[in-house]
């Protein structure tokens, strides 16, 4: 008896045909990553030699951007990072919350009748082009607090109510999903030990969520610090933050026009030329690495979470 | 006169052997039925025969199965689709195509290469005259096959199958899926086809086997324990385990 | 007990709010686009040929065709492709997949104004093609890109094993089994996400802003110049302020990208009950 006669399972596949298809298949897919490679190396070795060559902590601390000045232009972004810092933070505060609760409701307490018109309107919502959600803005927040409030209107607390409406579709319905595939056994756990049912769904069913919750936040907050047409149409586009502490906690800064770095971008790309332009895509390359931090930190935050979500 | 004859075949995924040391002749135009409790390799081996395995990452066979008069090592040939060809299978789940029941017939046909629509329809006709269901389904061959019944889909899958003429047919628990009504007709079909093919399946009911006759093979924990005729094996096993086994002892 | 009370209490009040917000924010946004929209909406605003610059859609409308058609020709096949080598062919064990898959997935992430600096650094100044169509299609391009992928992939995801392991069986080899049984079977959500890539097409702005520029004539060739419906919509409420051409261009803007979201919508459902 001859014994073991090994044969390998990979396929001696004849058919060129299929082996031609494979690799065609493969270059597609490398070619699609690739421009991911593509756009960092262009952003990055346009933006990173004129950060350095403003000096990078003169880039990144500087309160003043006069990029046209003749005689000694002056980089500092600081302005436009706050900018989109504090609004990227008081959107998040408030468009997560709102977006939780409503995900909540949807999952847990829509009746039957009205959860499809319910979400296809909210699914509608997210449909939204964000220069209609800018336009909006100008229409009716703008016009709103200029009269309510001091200032011209166009200031950050338009940014962050303009923002904190642009985030809710992303994070309600991430949140949604993530609610629902949190195993029933959870929720009639709890209520088996005596739990009213908003306490089942607030204190276990929602927590049990807390991995897919957590990356629809993480995607809200990108699709925020990341916005650009909205917030230009309403932001005002002045590049200033507050001078002193004192200033930096009264309510005031709500009220001043602000420029993110996204609308920095937009607004000067058309015309600027030089170190001035470069130091555009160093705002990009700042702006990229946001994002990047973001994606890592959505991975350490959910390491020792369990993802419902995922499994199923 | 076996039509299959496997020597010393081990199957190996990743690490873990699934198989070990398996001899055995499947005779020709005949059935031969594999039982066994859940786990003991029975699917595993019959997927070996038609080269299944190959689809599972880190899956290693050694060992030979040696096919037909010409004793082909189905492992040496180059292409799988000739092999699966010669050698069908039929499912656990009935898992007809998301098209016609026309383009579910000819689908292996046109595959390898038969373009003349009379021929087609011939085979049609043929193939589902085999399993029986000609007669219910012939007004509607252009609709779709996922409207049919369970039972009439498991045998759709059956037509496909030897539409394509093949010289064995492997069946992986074909009516665990079905109703005892659509079981006991698709085994009647399959006592019908043992006439013109060598029909190999794994069954987990054991009354099933004893019904369809011919030959049956025990397995446990990757071995065969006992290969004899379907009706001695059940009647007057030799090993203590087969006979554990179909006293229901366990498994 | 009282407190337990209150919490319960408490609760309800947050999700009715959330919920109360939400619907109160789309339907603003809807009611104040429809009603100023209609009475400024005209057919000539629409439809001229020969209104004078910027009192007629439609050369933006050209635009936004030639552009969203140009772009699916890119973008679909090698999304489609993609997405089939991810979901049918690699091994999740493979390093080079996991790169190529975390690739795509931060694309995904990136915001379209990274995208139009690049496509303005890439088409616009390296390559020479100054502002034009063509800038712009290839940016955008690469922009929905992951979008199509992802949903292709998760559409043959929902392709069941069993119909592979069927065609397998009668002798079908993997591109043969892709071609017949699985992209027929995905074709739904592979639509429904094209759809919606069209969507997102049509309500894109930033990235095409830096890329194809702003002006109002109907375009010539793929070298012209051209603004989108949504970028006309940007420098018609921003640079000119006319807030009544603004609400016509805007409810045609919603119309569009609105009707197609709930096609896709629809597409998708339908997959999910077949």
């Amino acid at each position: 008896m001859t014994k073991g006669v090994s044969n390998t399972f990979k396929k001696r596949n004849v058919n060129l045909t299929e082996t031609i298809a494979k690799i065609f298949f493969l270059v597609c897919s490398l070619v699609s990553a690739l421009t991911l490679f593509i756009i960092i190396y262009f952003i990055f070795t346009n933006g990173v030699p004129a950060m350095f060559q403003v000096g990078f902590l003169d880039f990144i601390t500087g309160r003043t951007w006069a990029p046209e000045h003749n005689y000694a232009p002056q980089f500092g972004m600081l302005p436009m990072l706050y900018a989109s810092l504090i609004s990227t933070f008081f959107a998040f505060i408030i468009g997560s919350r709102i977006g939780k609760w409503c995900a909540i409701y949807l999952a847990f307490f829509c009746p039957k009748k009205i959860y499809k018109p319910l979400k296809t309107m909210i699914e509608l919502l997210g449909g939204i082009p964000s220069v209609i959600y800018g336009f909006f803005g100008v229409a009716v927040i703008v016009p709103f607090l200029r009269n309510n409030f001091p200032g011209f209107g166009n200031s950050l607390l338009a940014v962050i109510i303009i923002l904190s409406m642009m985030v809710l579709p992303t994070v309600i319905n991430l949140s949604e999903a993530a609610l629902r595939s949190v195993p029933k056994h959870f929720f009639e756990g709890a209520l088996a030990l005596g739990s009213t049912k908003t306490e089942a769904i607030f204190e276990i069913v929602t927590p049990a969520a807390r991995a897919g919750i957590n990356g629809a936040f993480v995607l809200g907050i990108g699709r925020a610090v990341g916005e650009t047409m909205a917030v230009i149409m309403v932001a005002g586009n002045v590049s200033q933050m507050p001078g002193s502490i004192s200033e930096f906690f009264s309510t005031s800064i709500f009220f001043a026009p602000v420029r993110t770095m996204t609308t920095g971008i937009a607004l000067e790309m058309s015309y600027a030329s030089g170190l001035h332009r470069d130091t555009l895509f160093g705002i990009g390359v700042i702006l990229f690495t946001i994002i990047i931090i973001l994606n890592i930190s959505l991975t350490i935050l959910n390491r020792n979470e369990t993802n419902y979500a995922k499994e199923s | 006169m076996p039509n299959f004859t496997i020597k010393n075949a081990n199957l190996y995924y990743s690490d873990f052997q699934a198989l070990k040391d398996i001899n055995l002749n499947i005779n020709d135009k005949n059935i031969t039925t594999f039982i066994g409790p859940s786990g003991c390799g029975k699917s595993s081996f019959l997927r070996c025969l038609n080269r299944m395995n190959d689809l599972v990452d880190g899956a290693r066979v050694t060992g030979k199965f040696l096919l037909g008069n010409d004793e082909t090592d189905i492992y040496k040939i180059s292409d799988v689709s000739e092999l699966r060809k010669r050698v069908g299978m039929v499912f656990q789940k009935p898992n007809p195509f998301p098209m016609t029941i026309y383009d579910n017939i000819t689908y292996g046909a046109k595959m390898h290469g038969i373009k003349d629509k009379k021929k087609l329809d011939d085979i049609v006709e043929k193939s589902l005259r085999d399993v029986a269901i000609w007669e219910e389904v012939k007004d509607r061959l252009k609709k779709s096959a996922l409207g049919l019944s369970g039972g009439q889909q498991q045998r759709l899958c059956i037509a496909r199958t030897i539409a394509i003429e093949p010289e064995v047919l492997l069946m992986d628990e074909p009516t665990s899926a079905l109703d005892p009504i659509s079981t006991i007709k698709i085994e009647d079909l399959v006592g019908n086809l043992k006439k013109d093919y060598t029909i190999v399946m794994v069954t987990h009911n054991m009354q099933q086997a004893s019904r369809l006759g011919g030959h049956t093979a025990f397995f446990l924990n990757g071995e065969i324990i006992e290969y004899s005729k379907t009706s001695l094996l059940f009647s007057n096993p030799k090993e203590k385990q087969t006979e554990d086994y179909i006293t229901g002892r366990f498994g | 007990m009282n407190n337990r009370k209150l919490k319960n209490t408490l609760s309800y009040i947050k999700i009715y709010f959330g919920i109360g917000i939400s619907v109160t924010i789309l339907f603003s946004i809807l009611i104040l686009v429809l009603i100023n929209g209609i009475q400024n909406l005209s057919f000539e605003f629409v439809f001229s040929l020969d209104a004078p610059r910027g009192f007629s859609l439609m050369p933006m409308l050209a635009t936004t065709t030639v552009i969203v058609v140009l772009t699916l020709l890119i973008s679909v096949p090698l999304g489609i492709s993609s997405a089939i080598y991810l979901n049918e062919y690699a091994s999740s064990k493979s390093k080079l997949v996991k790169i190529v898959r975390s690739s795509i997935e931060t694309l995904s992430g990136i915001p379209s104004i990274i995208y139009g600096l690049f496509g303005f650094l890439f088409y616009v100044i390296v390559l020479g093609w100054s502002w034009s169509i063509r800038a712009g299609i290839f940016t955008v391009a690469i922009m929905i890109l992951p979008i199509i992928i992802r949903a292709t992939e998760e559409a043959l995801k929902a392709v069941p094993m069993s119909y592979r392991m069927g065609s397998y069986a009668l002798g079908a080899g993997k591109f043969y089994t892709i071609r017949k049984v699985v992209l027929p079977a995905a074709i739904n959500g592979i639509l429904a996400s094209i759809i919606l890539s069209i969507g997102r097409l049509i309500g894109e702005t930033a990235a095409l802003l830096l890329t194809a520029g702003t002006l109002l004539d109907m375009p010539v060739n793929l070298q012209s110049s051209a603004a989108t419906l949504s970028v006309f919509m940007y420098t018609i409420t921003i640079e000119q302020g006319d807030m009544n051409r603004a609400y016509a261009t805007a409810i045609v803007l919603m119309a569009l990208v609105l009707s197609l979201n709930l096609l896709a919508n629809f597409i998708a459902k339908r997959l999910k009950r077949d």
